[in-house]
């Protein structure tokens, strides 16, 4: 019952083969048996979520339900939720009672979704492994040595030990996808501004982006319909009228031309990942998709552009964590100097304060033009690359990540090795496009995932792709033995 | 390149930031390679490149200039370290 995709639940639902109540509560009892040694999440929600599985009962007995109604989902704890602790994996916020909900979260209750709690996370969403979370590192449900993957991955790793029927996360950088990737789930980066950023604590406000992390690309379609769409309250947010995007799921796939990246298909790539793309490929042909060849031939420079672009936006957008009016104050400041310096010393963990430190070299007096300025004109010629490329393909398909889940602890040290993780996904946060990720097959007993790029506000195409890729091939449906 | 110690010190000090004593020597190192990764970018001509800041060079959106929120001023401080009469509390700033 519990590993169910959102639409066969919504099923049992209706037909009152079980109530929101009793699903809630399965969850619920699923979680604080296995939450203690995954770590997926930082706070349970029981008594609320139990008030709203309620509310969604009695919205089914009136017949007014929609596709999300009783079914219960995890929030990365990165979006605020009113009168609950919204920490963002930092000690920062570790006391940090949100005021208001973040749109996301909001737009889900209406839809009648139902709240287990909030994830965790790498710390401001600053990592590709989860172990930069204040409250510990999650662990991979499919081997727990090793890592989800980050910044999501307590958000991936409860969708995958079925902690959750689905979840919210975001992605700056590859932080949906990439933990999608190592937990063998359905994670897709919407277009920049397709959803608000209201109430989502900010990290590198060009680049963030929220969306959904499901067990199938239907469920991930659903997840959209409620959470995209114009909201006032987010500048960046694109006025767009509503879209159905489960309206191409259906469609058949002859005739669509998809681009493989030469420069995703090389020597860097473990040979076993590109056999399992090779396959999917295959899959691919048989329902008519032509694969021909593309170049992205400025995309080894989209990891550098980013490390300046983001941590420059990340140092503007944390200096308003002070220690004055939220969050964490240091015991017993001298002065005013020394109770934002200690506060802000003894609040962040290392990796963020490395980034800060990144950002403000980058935006100080003599370093500007030379960091800031060149790497902007980096991401032109990356967004140029994609241009060029979706001249002659509908879609770009490549890896997501190098290699399977890698072991807590192998990584953590060298930040610089960390940070090439995501040498196949920043790109197309650098390009504001959307990309999903989707199981492709298991290495050794682990998942991996095969990436999904499309045009700006391609995201119903790329969720008809990968709809019919899982109804021809069954490893979106694998689960652990947790 | 490589950031000394009064470096890493006068970066912290911009961004108001406590990095004890200890750990300079290794944070400045640890930057030193992430720039020395960045650096990767000098290689490209980019001269007649514009510079991009947003993924669709949109501008930010207005709205009227019309008061949209309550005063909530009370329940917003509930969360707050130090208040009293409304006013955040932080150390004497003047004698």
């Amino acid at each position: 019952m519990l590993s169910k995709t959102v639409t066969e639940l919504a099923a049992s639902l209706a037909q009152k083969k079980i109530s929101a109540r009793e699903l809630t509560q399965a969850y619920l009892d699923r979680i604080q048996q296995l939450n203690p040694a995954l770590n997926a999440y930082i706070t349970i929600t029981a008594e609320q979520a139990l008030a709203q599985a309620d509310a969604a009962d009695a919205r089914l007995a009136r017949g007014d339900a929609g596709p999300l109604t009783g079914i219960p989902i995890a929030h990365k704890d990165i979006f605020c939720t009113r009168d609950v602790l919204t920490t963002c994996g930092s000690r920062m916020l570790h006391n940090f009672v949100a005021p208001y909900d973040a749109c996301v979260v909001e737009r889900l209750e209406q839809a009648g979704a139902i709240m287990l709690g909030k994830t965790n996370m790498d710390e401001f969403a600053m990592g590709s492994s989860n172990e930069t979370s204040w409250f510990g590192g999650v662990r991979n449900p499919w081997d727990q040595t090793r890592v989800p993957g980050g910044s999501s991955g307590g958000s991936a790793a409860a969708v995958a030990a079925d902690l959750c029927v689905m979840a919210t996360g975001t992605d700056t950088g590859g932080s949906i996808r990439q933990p999608a990737s190592f937990c063998g789930i359905t994670g897709l980066k919407p277009t920049y501004g397709r959803v608000s950023r209201f109430g989502m604590i900010a990290f590198a406000s060009s680049l963030d982006q929220a969306g959904p992390l499901t067990k199938s690309a239907h469920d991930a379609a659903l997840m959209m319909n409620a959470i995209a769409g114009t909201d006032l309250r987010d500048s960046t947010c694109l006025d767009l009228p509503a879209e159905d995007f489960t309206a191409e799921l259906n469609k058949p796939l002859n005739g669509l031309r998809i681009g493989l990246p030469r420069q995703h298909f090389t020597a860097d790539l473990n040979p076993s990942v590109q056999n399992i793309l090779q396959e999917a490929i295959k899959t691919l042909e048989s329902l008519g998709v032509t694969f021909v060849e593309v170049d992205l031939p400025n995309n080894h420079l989209s990891v550098p552009a980013y490390y300046v672009i983001a941590p420059a936006e990340a140092s503007a957008n944390l200096s308003r964590y002070d220690g004055v009016r939220f969050g964490y104050r240091c015991e017993n400041p001298q002065n005013l100097e020394d109770l934002y310096k200690r506060s802000r010393g003894e609040g962040f963990g290392d990796e963020v304060k490395r980034r800060i430190l990144v950002g403000t070299y980058a935006l100080s007096a003599g370093y500007y033009d030379a960091y800031y300025i060149k790497a902007q004109k980096i991401r032109r010629l990356i967004k140029n690359d994609f241009d060029e490329a979706f001249k002659s393909v509908d879609l770009i398909l490549g890896p997501t990540s190098p290699h399977t889940a890698f072991k807590t602890g192998e990584k953590v040290s060298d930040p610089v090795t960390m940070y090439l993780e995501d040498i196949y996904t920043i790109a197309v946060n650098l390009a504001g496009l959307p990309g999903m990720s989707l199981p492709a097959g298991l290495l050794n007993g682990l998942p991996i995932g095969m990436q999904l790029v499309g045009p700006a506000l391609s995201e119903a195409r790329l969720l008809n792709v990968a709809h019919q890729f899982q109804l021809n091939t069954d490893w979106h449906t694998k689960r652990p033995e947790v | 390149m490589a950031l000394d110690k009064i470096e890493v010190e006068k970066i912290a000090h911009l961004a108001r930031l406590q990095i004890s004593e200890s750990d300079v020597i290794e944070t400045g190192q640890r930057i030193s390679n992430i720039l020395a990764m960045i650096d990767q970018m000098q290689s490209v001509d980019t001269s007649s490149v514009e510079p991009m800041a947003h993924p669709f060079d949109a501008v930010q959106r207005l709205r009227p200039d019309v008061v949209t929120e309550s005063n909530q001023r009370d329940y917003l401080q509930k969360i707050a370290p130090a208040t009293q009469d409304g006013l955040y509390l932080v150390p004497k700033v003047i004698e």
